[in-house]
């Protein structure tokens, strides 16, 4: 018997002919792609926790309920189309946030005070 | 941790500074730029892996109705019900790299792409759901914290959540063996053989030996995976052959022995040429799972045609009012 084996990872199984191509985005029947965030417990912000398909607000709330939320993880849900996110560039990380970095006077650990002054 | 400025320097090559991340154990994000290359691999593997959960539904989805009663009912319900969670999470995760949903699935329809071969075998009896739980699940709990620290950031938060959601998987398989463990000597008989016909493709789930490796050692530089095929076996085959005693059953393989010198089991050999031919399609349900999963998505046309239409009639509502 001859077989050429090739190492592949648990759920990592290459054919030749798959995988990788980027997508061109003319898929039409798939429904709009939705942001999903959760507040956790009242009094916490609503924090991103990923995103799903929906045709509409509604559907997907109801659906992030059920994908989301199955073990009491929530108590509000916030949904986005994800065509409305709008994001800084990675390209420009640095110009965007490189000015913080010298700033340190701007923490309170700046200071060194005496210790009678504690809790300040 | 490295100033972010050193990311976007422009004397760099994108290779050097996209390395240099990986290195730092900085994550990469969508829009970061990526080597083509770590692109499609993560589009492979990770939409390998929503298929998993999605076809893993199946030989589970197979006993609701036949559950022993409704407390297990329920259990399973719950448990085939996180299974197609972790798919959304994982599809999900995988449209950040670029593809559309409606491609990956198409790649699984039509045969394209690939997803776990565990499930290509049959359940045929009630303690299958045991040892699914058991050694299926547990095994894919091993690969999968692993993948929480995976080096593409959507890919490693999905897994942080299955993982917390998965040990409830593990832990009532392990139950319904413990149960039948107990039970008469029919159901004795019903665990072992479980046992018998699952240990093995749950060996196989960790992939071939590292020795026979080609594309792996691209991933461990990515960091797309952190731990060796055989690693991961080793340490699935320690935790297993301690577990099955507490059952007082065994595990079908005659060479499985403690090996003091190594602090490790040894055990037998894979029998690979079952391993390629169920990979290539040849498995007992192949077939069977690929029919239901394309008729699931055919049937389920109307669903989706509807929800559209219902949606599209009450935006018009909306902007009439």
């Amino acid at each position: 018997m001859n077989i050429q084996i090739r190492k592949y990872y648990y759920g990592d199984i290459p054919e030749d002919k798959t995988g990788g191509n980027i997508a061109s985005s003319d898929a039409k029947s798939d429904w709009a792609l939705w942001e999903v965030f959760i507040r956790s417990k009242q009094g916490l912000d609503h924090k991103h926790v990923g995103s799903l398909h929906a045709a509409d607000a509604q559907m997907a709330i109801e659906n992030a309920r059920d994908v989301y939320t199955r073990r009491m993880e929530g108590v509000s849900i916030w949904v986005v189309e994800s065509k409305y996110i709008h994001a800084s560039n990675p390209e420009e990380a640095g110009e965007m946030f490189e000015p913080a970095v010298d700033k340190i006077y701007r923490h309170p650990t700046f200071y060194d005070l005496p210790d009678e002054v504690n809790q300040m | 941790m490295m100033p972010v400025q050193d990311f976007v320097r422009k004397d760099f090559s994108g290779d050097k500074i996209f390395q240099d991340k990986i290195d730092n154990e900085v994550k990469i994000e969508p829009r970061d730029w990526m080597p083509d290359a770590y692109r499609k691999t993560n589009i492979r593997q990770i939409s390998q892996h929503a298929h998993s959960e999605i076809v893993g539904m199946l030989p589970e989805g197979n006993w609701i109705s036949r559950a022993p009663s409704l407390k297990r009912k329920a259990i399973l319900l719950a448990k085939v019900q996180d299974e197609a969670g972790h798919g959304l999470y994982l599809y999900s995760a995988c449209e950040t790299l670029g593809i559309t949903r409606e491609e990956t699935i198409n790649d699984l329809h039509s045969g394209k792409a690939k997803y776990s071969s565990i499930f290509n075998y049959p359940s045929l009896t009630w303690a299958d759901m045991g040892a699914i739980g058991w050694l299926v699940d547990g095994a894919a709990i091993l690969n999968q914290v692993m993948l929480t620290r995976t080096s593409y950031g959507p890919y490693a938060r999905a897994m942080v959540r299955i993982c917390k959601e998965e040990s409830f998987h593990q832990r009532q398989g392990f139950e319904i063996l413990l149960v039948l463990s107990k039970g008469s000597d029919e159901q004795k008989a019903m665990c072992q053989d479980a046992i018998n016909r699952w240990w093995w493709p749950s060996l196989m789930m960790f992939g071939p030996h590292d020795s026979e490796s080609t594309n792996s050692e691209q991933s461990m530089k990515w960091k797309i995976k952190r731990k060796s095929n055989d690693e991961l076996r080793q340490n699935f085959v320690d935790m297993c052959a301690e577990q099955v005693k507490v059952l007082g059953m065994k595990l079908p393989d005659e060479k499985l022995k403690w090996n003091e010198k190594r602090q490790h089991y040894d055990f037998g050999e894979i029998n690979w040429d079952e391993f390629w031919n169920v990979v290539k399609g040849n498995g007992p349900c192949n077939k069977q799972r690929l029919d239901a999963r394309r008729k699931a998505w055919e049937e389920g046309e109307w669903v989706r045609e509807a929800a559209a239409a219902f949606a599209e009639k009450r935006r018009l509502k909306q902007e009439a009012a």
